[in-house]
């Protein structure tokens, strides 16, 4: 072939990339998602499914739009208003009507994340913003539709949280009382880790979040930093402070129940709205850990994920900002 | 049953991973199965060389890609074609450039001094054939602008130039001689950044070197050269590093490998025979093993301080072409005309390495491996992570051409950038430990004083965050352009 038929690219180093593109992330988050969309269908039945279609579907139809009209390119196909849709999903209680899904992800998609300029740019976890958004809006329906698992008629339940408030707060006027009490009504810690207690559809099952915490990983998506952190700081804040005095607490309750796994694994370490710096990622998850038990032991909620993660959301540029790491060779010039 | 092999930090230690199903209802067996390479093992500790050693030496961050060392790895070193003529760029390593001491018409023989050294920081050039010089004049350079080059062509003798004469052994000849030497053989930094070694040879004398690490890593993918050298040269590596040793008079030495190449550390382990005073690292397989400043961590635990050299930690880095050339000169006598060269790339018919007289073009070798496969795309000089791109095949292979790299139009195709996502993918990888997403945004906001607040100076530009990037964003070319803001405001004053 003559040079004067050559057809040549020029460009700056490097010249080959990785094949993990943004469309590979977000599809790993969704197949780290999988496990606990089972325990929800498993679980709650036809109306996880109908929350979850309605909720994705919103998501991903609510992106395509609002890129259409601002001219955007549309990126509907990087799987990311897919894990939106699906997290918001897995935030509503299992007799939540389907309308309730579809403007909460709408919400999440146009207020949360467009608005500030898409992905990466949003500084709140837009699933979480736009179920906290829910909550003040139909309060009644995000916090009374508690339904046991695998009740056809859906008999309506406390979740397990709100069963250990109302003990711990029965303990602290009648200290005595609280241990027949927690033995009797509390669900065991095998329904836990299965997932087999009333809650918000996705968060019933530990050990489905612990096997999508695993794929991911293993496929390096995230770091083990914001997760076992925050669990762990929840865990021992909780046993530390118990209701009848210092460590009497029942630490490992706390981190089994509620929205703690779900929100430590998939909420807190969405990209946009955490620090990138390891350091930084340690500070979040110290934050998050300290809030949510701040709010479980002492606060006006059973539940405190939500919140907590929120708050750092707010904090993470300035974590990032404050916790620049040392670089190779700094130590040294200045010695 | 599934099979899992993985090699461990420990270059003797073999773990094997298997998990098998054996019924359905019997239930899940892991079997973790160890071995050891005893001979390796004893190998490494007569050397001196305990198990903590070799398990450290590594780096933080970097990345894994595709090696596409097959293509290459396992093909002998083959003598290029006599060139029918050569450019040589009068520009050929970091520094001062050479002024011709030849004209038009004039003829030259293979190994005669064509070009002379200006400035300390320079290195002599020399013809690599015999003929008749037709020409004086700017041309392609493989840096991108053009330079002036000496076109000399061939008479097809390879008459050499009569002042050329073996300088024997080591022990004939002093630490001042040898320095001497590699300066009038004109031998640079065969890495790629061609530096003139025998700057790097004459330390200022309050810097106290006390060890020499030759750079065996060769981590950019796709290139052999190094690899191919120390297999079949490993004596020669072995008497350049001791050259090298006396010139400096330093005590040790150093010789780290990349642990995806055990045929070359079982060859460099021969030719020491009973040396005791080098010694060889089995380095992790990982890029950018082979960056300077990485590998003197890895190897000697040491911090080169920012902004500071190797030497400022008492350290010396050559790579094992420079080192072959050095021994090179001491045999035969021979200047530096001809370096080894890895001609690679899906677009290329018979991916070889070369040994390549200098200034042959790049369509002339490109000829020998067979030609173009499919259209090419892009034309690299040296490997795919840091190498630079050419527009035309009629540039010359100069001393830092380490690789010819042909990819084809796919995989030279510059995928779209998107938003970024703040993955911190960029900050994992680094390896010097920057916020790769944080300088690239602000030099692209134009915040250069921002940039260099965030240590853009300190970018080895190896690029580990571009490859790792998941939205494709122009990481190194947005820092380098920072770097370049930061240098000319300095400048400034």
């Amino acid at each position: 072939m003559k040079d004067n038929e050559l057809f040549l690219t020029a460009s700056s180093s490097p010249h080959i990339r990785t094949k993990e593109d943004v469309g590979v992330i977000m599809r790993d988050v969704v197949i780290a998602l999988v496990p606990a969309f089972g325990c929800a269908l498993y679980f709650f039945g036809i109306n996880a499914l109908i929350l979850v279609t309605s909720s994705v579907l919103s998501a991903v139809i609510a992106e395509g739009l609002i890129q259409k009209l601002t001219k955007k390119p549309i990126t509907i196909n990087d799987w990311s208003a897919v894990v939106t849709g699906l997290l918001l999903a897995f935030n509503l209680p299992p007799s939540a009507p389907w309308w309730l899904a579809v403007i909460g992800s709408a919400f999440a998609i146009l207020i949360v994340k467009h608005t500030f300029g898409g992905i990466g740019q949003n500084f709140m976890n837009p699933a979480l913003a736009a179920r906290a958004f829910l909550l003040a809006s139909w309060p009644t329906k995000m916090t009374a539709g508690f339904v046991l698992p695998r009740t056809l008629d859906g008999v309506s339940s406390s979740t397990p949280l709100a069963m250990l408030y109302a003990a711990d707060a029965t303990a602290t006027a009648t200290a005595e009382a609280s241990a027949t009490l927690t033995a009797v009504d509390l669900p065991s810690y095998m329904d836990l880790f299965l997932g087999n207690v009333a809650g918000v559809i996705g968060e019933t099952s530990a050990i489905a979040l612990l096997i999508g915490f695993a794929y991911l990983l293993y496929r390096g998506v995230i770091s083990w930093r914001i997760p076992v952190i925050y669990i762990g700081v929840v865990g021992l804040m909780t046993f530390v402070f118990g209701a009848n005095g210092l460590f009497t607490g029942n630490g490992i309750y706390h981190i089994l129940s509620g929205g703690l796994m779900l929100g430590a694994i998939f909420m807190a370490t969405d990209y946009s709205s955490s620090p990138v710096t390891p350091r930084g990622q340690i500070i979040f998850a110290l934050g998050c850990g300290i809030l949510t038990s701040v709010i479980r032991l002492w606060g006006g909620y059973p539940e405190g994920v939500s919140y907590s993660i929120l708050l750092m959301n707010v904090a993470a540029p300035l974590i990032d900002k404050y916790t620049i790491p040392k670089i190779y060779g700094e130590v040294k010039a200045n010695a | 049953m599934k099979s899992l092999k993985r090699r461990n930090l420990y270059s003797y230690v073999e773990v094997q991973v298997s998990f098998s199903l054996a019924t359905p209802f019997k239930g899940f067996h892991i079997i973790v199965k160890v071995k050891i390479n005893h001979s390796l093992r004893n190998e490494l500790i007569k050397r001196g060389d305990s198990a903590m050693e070799v398990k450290k030496a590594t780096f933080r961050g970097g990345i894994h890609p595709s090696y596409f060392k097959e293509l290459t790895n396992h093909k002998a070193l083959k003598k290029a074609k006599l060139p029918i003529q050569v450019i040589i760029p009068m520009q050929q390593n970091i520094g001062a450039p050479c002024e011709p001491i030849v004209k038009k018409g004039d003829y030259v023989k293979l190994g005669q001094k064509i070009g002379e050294s200006k400035g300390f920081v320079s290195a002599a050039i020399h013809s690599s054939i015999s003929g008749e010089v037709i020409a004086v004049e700017p041309r392609p350079h493989p840096t991108g602008q053009k330079v002036l080059s000496i076109i000399v062509k061939s008479d097809g003798k390879d008459t050499l130039d009569d002042e050329i004469k073996p300088y024997g052994s080591i022990e004939a000849i002093s630490s001042s001689e040898i320095i001497d030497l590699i300066k009038e053989a004109g031998i640079v930094g065969l890495g790629g950044a061609a530096f003139p070694t025998q700057v790097k040879l004459s330390p200022p004398p309050e810097k106290k070197i006390d060890a020499v690490i030759i750079n065996g890593a060769e981590c950019e993918p796709y290139l052999t050269a190094d690899h191919r050298v120390m297999v079949e040269k490993a004596d020669e590596v072995v008497l350049g590093l001791k050259a090298i040793l006396k010139a400096l008079n330093v005590e040790k030495g150093y010789i780290g490998i990349e642990n995806n190449k055990p045929d070359a550390i079982e060859a460099i382990n021969k030719a020491l025979g009973e040396t005791s005073n080098i010694s060889i690292y089995s380095l992790a397989t990982k890029y950018p093993q082979g960056a300077e400043k990485q590998l003197i961590h890895a190897i000697t635990g040491r911090e080169v301080p920012s902004g500071g050299l190797p030497m400022d930690v008492g350290v010396v880095v050559q790579n094992i072409g420079t080192v072959v050339a050095i021994a090179n000169t001491i045999i035969t006598g021979m200047p530096l005309v001809e370096r080894v060269v890895t001609i690679t790339g899906s677009a290329i018919k018979e991916p070889q390495n070369l040994l390549v007289r200098l200034g042959t073009t790049f369509s002339e070798i490109i000829e020998q491996c067979g030609g173009f496969s499919q259209k090419p795309g892009k034309i690299i000089m040296g490997g795919p992570m840091m190498g630079i791109t050419q527009y035309t095949t009629e540039v010359p292979v100069i001393k830092g051409t380490s690789g010819i790299l042909v990819l084809n139009e796919e995989e030279a195709n510059i995928p779209d950038p998107t938003p970024c996502i703040r993955c911190g993918k960029c900050v994992e990888v680094c390896p010097i430990n920057l916020l790769p997403l944080y300088i690239s945004a602000y030099a692209l906001n134009e915040q250069y004083e921002m940039a260099e607040k965030y240590k853009a100076l300190d970018c080895i530009e190896c690029g580990s965050c571009s490859y790792i990037c998941p939205s494709r964003r122009p990481l190194v070319p947005s820092i380098r352009l920072a770097k370049r803001e930061i240098v000319a405001q300095k400048r400034k004053g």
